[in-house]
């Protein structure tokens, strides 16, 4: 009797190990199992047994039964997981395939300068000040110590446009120094202002656009002097170049507006046709700079003997060309959209001096 | 500023070498800008003598000449006529590069004789045009030296860039005077012999101005020279002119270029002969001209200070001379002029007439009006040794300007200005060294102004000339820091928000341009600009005339190049001023994109479409999100600008008058006209926005935000299908929806729009499919509370749109 219900077990076993399918796993399941399962009717026969008989025959088939159900289950997990497996396998893709296109657009190297130039100025503790494009002639010319006539005014090629209702002149800003102006005349001193801007010459050749970018710088307090100068525009100058010991020159030169005035350099190499800022045996002028002229001083209603101070003023294409190695001023406002590609910034590289200027 | 270093020697007593000498004089603000060094071109060529010269077997032009180069015999074969023996010529051995011709000499074969060599022509060395013969040195030059130096060119130019307040570096006398102060050597002294008129002029000056114009020519001082003989100067007189880039003309002409150049003193010489009269100086006359020194005849008027005899005007003062009375080689008398010329009136005559002479540049700089007497003196000096004759008394009209200036100089201002502490005795000094005078005085010293430092005017100036002398690398880098170790925003936050829009746009993928801020007059009327106030009055040319009334004209004129370049993505934004009058407050911050063409490249997932209106209101809607504009607060009106599409454009507004932007399709017309090719682009979508009108950022003290309370309810979605007139927008069914139950309708979004093709919505309609978002905050909903909202929203916008619930 055991022996058959150890022949039956081993079938059912063997049946379930040999099921090819869920489907023929299933009819095993039935076959052992079912409402009418061989198991299942040997179970239902126990009741007829002699009672003494009834215990040892159904622990007997429940241990079958467990044994069965164990391996159709096994054999269930077995064959789900295959099944998974074809699934998957007929869902493959070739990963190849290009992603779905998301366009990405470029911030212009003239805005990313200026919010270079911002990043390093704010740490110094300038504040960004404003002015507008079309200026008079007092706050471009006169009272930056320009008077008419001088040679000085012939430095700047101006754009006129027709004068007020007053007869006064209108002229697009040659320089962004009319803010330092404007500043000064807004409240009392100390000042402390950065001006970022759009400025205008008659003028247009290589190295000349009608209209390019200034910042300018102004400083004015009781005792700022010129060796502040000199450390502002050094620390400046390492900062945006990124190199440490860059070298700094100043130059003796002139402007109507400061006094005493210089010209600044920073050295550079040349090899190649490549040029590398840094020590190098050459140099190249990149800002003007002076103490605020006093005749500036009295034109802004400041007093010379109480208060000085220092300006500076640098173009900004000169300096993005410097640093980026851009080599032509005109494609800056050709709106070429190969150039802004390669030559403009990612939206989310936003220059500040902690998290790092340029990449 | 070009002079020689050889002529510099002349004013200054100097050890120094070139190098040291060039980097001094930009240290001290006389930038170098260039060192021409001909004797470097010309090193691989020597002096050789003809020692033999017989005629070539086979050519009747060409000769066969024995050269001792100093390191041996050559045979050269020669074509020039003056080739001959016992010449002492330049020569160039085989392998020389010759700079005339730009050829490599090779030695050859000329006509079966060998030539190992050349003796060059002027040409050949690329110093002038002659190339009719050989040059011929001086027979004291030494065989085998360097030909530069017998040629008198082994002396280097130096080129400098003089600033306009330093006049008294326009001649290398200034600039010597600055080297000396730098330690660069010792200044000498200018010859100041006068010559003593033997006879009286016959000709007289007078200054004839009105009391209040005197000062266009304080002072003219003359003197005729009679019996003089006018022809080319002497070699040293012509070298160095030539070598600081100036054309020889004649011995007088190049005698008043030298006291120019040598001395900033500009002169005048006029061909007495030609003369009728005695020469009054005064303003010109409406109506006159001069016909000039340059062959051109120019109108004068009565802000122009001519010199003038009986017949009219004979010259332009400090300005240009003229024909009729200029020196030629017949000149036998002449009458020469040195004059103090007001600066202001000389640069505005000189622009006026466009002129640009070396006295111009000068005077109107400002020359030093005591350089007048010796300038005269030394001049005729000059005249009388290169052309002889015999010098008349000198006549003087006016006197020179007021006496020097003085400036009270505190010592203390070197640090206190300079920032560097230099001891008193140091910046006088150097003050004196300069040509300053200075004495003591309460508070400090007392500082006279040399005559030809009419730029020196205040103390600050002073300073320079220490410091500058001193040395600006001298001066310590002092930290510059700030009263805080933090520091605040650069900008106020309604300037940072600019920064936001920006770079919002570039995420979306519109590429940053930076265009012109003008435009041509037919561009900016397209876009309602090309008032006559916003036009330049000398534009640089027809196409960048006004100032531009908006940025699309320039971004779509740019995205029409990018088209014809065959350009994909053309998707471009800008952010910049406008301009709507000429005042300061007429100038306004905004921001514009523009985009035509497909949404993208091709793909193998996702359709490509032409890019609309939509795609700018997107564009709009995140820079102004960017910029901090309360985007769920914006209505949409159907109404934009003229230059776009009617019927494909809006404006986001903030109540009824704050435009914040206008977004849409450009007006195919308006396209059109800009005269771009864009038309099989599809639409031209773009927007535009005022950063002024979006409310200011309050600047609050804190940055804290409103707690977070979540609903703990489930919240419910329910949507709506309403058949409306095709007039009705959506914004209309959304915002009666919206409206319909305040407490617990969160969120209303439109998700369909079906016009009726095809279907029975009746003519005239439309249906508007929208999904109202239902949180309640006390409970959860029942069927019934959720039935009677619905009843409510089906009420409200059937009120609000004449809408039916779609069947």
């Amino acid at each position: 009797m055991t022996n058959d219900l150890d022949t039956l077990r081993q079938e059912f076993l063997d049946a379930a190990a040999a099921a090819a399918s869920l489907e023929e796993l299933d009819h095993t399941r039935i076959d052992a199992l079912g409402r009418k399962g061989r198991i299942t009717d040997l179970m239902k026969a126990i009741g007829k047994l002699p009672a003494d008989e009834r215990r040892g025959r159904g622990a007997e088939l429940n241990r079958i039964k467990n044994d069965v159900t164990a391996a159709l289950d096994a054999r269930t997990a077995e064959l789900e997981g295959a099944s998974l497996d074809d699934r998957l396998m007929a869902e493959t893709v070739d990963v190849t395939l290009p992603v779905r296109p998301d366009a990405e657009g470029r911030i212009h190297p003239i805005s990313q300068t200026l919010d270079e130039l911002k990043a390093i100025f704010g740490e110094m503790g300038f504040t960004a000040a404003v002015g507008p494009d079309i200026e008079d002639d007092f706050h471009n010319f006169s009272a930056l110590n320009i008077p008419e006539e001088h040679p000085a005014r012939q430095m700047h090629d101006t754009f006129y446009l027709p004068p007020d209702a007053g007869g006064a002149t209108r002229l697009l800003r040659t320089h962004t120094s009319p803010v330092q102006i404007r500043t000064m005349m807004a409240a009392p001193p100390p000042h402390r202002i950065i001006a970022l801007g759009r400025t205008y010459r008659c003028d247009s050749d290589i190295t000349h656009t009608p209209m390019f970018h200034q910042i300018e710088g102004l400083v004015v307090d009781r005792h700022t002097h010129m060796g502040h100068l000199k450390g502002c525009v050094v620390e400046f100058c390492r900062a945006y170049f990124q190199v440490d010991d860059v070298p700094v020159r100043f130059r003796p030169s002139f402007f109507p507006f400061t006094e005493p005035s210089a010209e600044v350099d920073i050295g550079c190499a040349r090899k190649g046709g490549e040029l590398r800022i840094g020590a190098g045996e050459d140099w190249l002028e990149i800002l003007g700079c002076g103490m605020v002229h006093p005749n500036v001083l009295v034109n802004c209603g400041i007093d010379p003997d109480e208060y000085q101070g220092f300006a500076f003023g640098l173009g900004v294409e000169r300096v993005a060309m410097l640093k980026y190695g851009i080599p032509d001023l005109r494609t800056f406002f050709e709106s070429d959209l190969r150039w802004l590609r390669h030559y403009g910034f990612k939206a989310l590289d936003v220059p500040t001096m902690t998290g790092g200027l340029a990449r | 500023m070009k002079f020689s270093l050889s002529w510099l020697r002349e004013h200054l007593v100097t050890d120094r070498d070139l190098g040291d000498i060039a980097e001094t004089l930009t240290m001290l603000g006389l930038e170098v800008e260039d060192i021409i060094d001909r004797a470097e071109a010309l090193a691989p060529f020597t002096v050789g003598e003809v020692t033999a010269c017989s005629p070539h077997p086979d050519a009747d032009r060409l000769k066969v000449c024995v050269v001792e180069t100093g390191s041996g015999q050559v045979q050269v074969v020669c074509g020039a006529p003056n080739a001959r023996a016992g010449l002492k010529g330049v020569f160039a051995a085989a392998g020389t590069h010759i700079p005339g011709s730009g050829l490599d000499l090779k030695k050859t074969k000329i006509r079966g004789v060998d030539s190992a060599g050349m003796l060059c022509s002027a040409a050949e060395l690329g110093l002038g045009d002659d190339h009719d013969g050989i040059i011929e040195l001086s027979h004291d030059a030494t065989v085998g030296a360097a030909a530069a130096a017998a040629l008198g060119l082994d002396d280097p130019v130096i080129d400098i860039a003089v600033t306009p307040n330093r006049a008294d570096c326009l001649g290398v006398h200034g600039i010597a005077r600055d080297l000396a102060a730098a330690g660069m050597g010792t200044l000498k002294p200018l010859k100041a012999k006068a010559v003593k008129g033997g006879f009286a002029s016959p000709i007289n000056v007078t200054l004839d101005f009105p009391t209040d114009q005197a000062a266009a020519c304080p002072l003219f001082i003359g003197r005729t020279i009679r019996g003089v003989k006018n022809g080319p100067s002497p070699d040293w007189l012509q070298q160095k002119l030539l070598a600081v880039g100036l054309k020889p003309i004649s011995a007088l002409v190049d005698i008043t270029n030298f006291f120019t150049l040598d001395r900033c003193r500009p002169l005048h010489v006029f061909d007495a002969d030609t003369l009728a009269g005695d020469l009054s100086v005064r303003l010109a006359r409406p109506g006159e001209s001069l016909p000039a020194l340059d062959g051109k005849t120019y109108e004068l008027d009565g802000d122009m200070t001519a010199i003038a005899d009986a017949d009219g005007v004979l010259s332009l003062g400090g300005v240009i001379g003229g024909e009729s009375s200029g020196c030629t080689e017949a000149t036998a008398n002449v009458f020469v002029e040195a004059a103090v010329f007001d600066p202001i009136r000389t640069a505005a005559t000189g622009r006026k007439l466009n002129i640009e002479s070396d006295a111009r540049y000068r005077f109107e700089r400002g020359i030093d009006p005591a350089s007048t007497g010796p300038g005269m003196e030394a001049a005729t000096a000059l005249i009388l040794e290169l052309c002889g004759g015999e010098a008349s008394k000198i006549v003087t009209a006016g006197a020179s300007p007021k006496a020097a200036r003085t400036i009270r100089f505190n010592p203390a201002r070197v640090l206190s200005l300079g920032g560097i502490d230099l001891a008193e005795d140091e910046s006088v000094k150097i003050l004196e060294s300069l040509g300053f005078a200075t004495k003591p005085q309460r508070g400090g010293l007392s500082v006279s102004v040399p005559s030809w430092r009419g730029d020196v005017d205040n103390e600050a100036s002073l300073v320079e000339e220490v410091l500058r002398v001193h040395g600006f690398d001298n001066i310590p880098e002092t930290p510059f820091g700030q009263e805080h170790v933090l520091s605040a925003p650069v900008e106020p936050a309604e300037r940072r928000r600019i920064g936001h829009a920006r770079r919002a746009l570039a995420v979306r993928g519109l590429n940053e341009a930076v265009s012109w801020s003008f435009l041509g007059t037919g561009h900016a009327r397209l876009f309602g600009g090309g008032d006559d106030a916003l036009r330049l009055a000398n534009p640089i040319s027809a196409d960048l005339t006004d100032m531009r009334p908006s940025l699309l004209p320039n971004l779509i004129a740019a995205l029409g190049r990018n088209a014809d370049r065959g350009e994909a993505g053309l998707a471009l934004f800008e952010v910049g001023p406008v301009y709507h009058d000429a005042t300061p407050e007429g100038q306004a911050m905004a921001a514009a994109g523009v985009r035509a063409g497909t949404d993208g490249q091709r793909h193998w997932l996702k359709q490509r479409r032409d890019v609309d209106l939509f795609d700018a209101k997107a564009d709009a809607l995140a820079a102004l999100a960017a910029a901090g504009a309360p985007v769920d607060s914006i209505q949409i009106e159907a109404i934009a600008a003229p230059w776009y599409h009617p019927g494909r454009s809006g404006s986001l507004k903030l109540g009824p008058n704050t435009v914040l932007a206008h977004f849409g399709e450009l007006h195919p017309g308006v396209v059109r006209a800009m005269d771009v090719n864009l038309e099989d682009r599809g639409p031209v979508a773009g927007f535009e926005l005022y950063f002024d009108a979006i409310p200011k950022p309050r600047d609050r003290a804190g940055k804290a935000r409103p707690a977070l309370t979540p609903a703990p309810f489930q919240a419910v979605e329910r949507d709506f299908a309403f058949v409306v007139d095709a007039g009705v927008s959506a914004a209309q069914v959304a915002a009666a929806a919206k409206g319909a139950e305040r407490k617990l309708i969160s969120q209303v979004y439109v998700f369909d729009l079906y016009t009726g093709d095809g279907q029975n919505l009746g003519p005239g309609k439309k249906s508007i499919a929208i999904a109202v978002h239902l949180q309640p905050t006390e409970a959860t909903l029942t069927e019934a509370e959720i039935d009677g909202v619905a009843k409510k929203v089906v009420d409200a916008v059937a009120k609000a749109t004449g809408a039916t619930l779609r069947a």
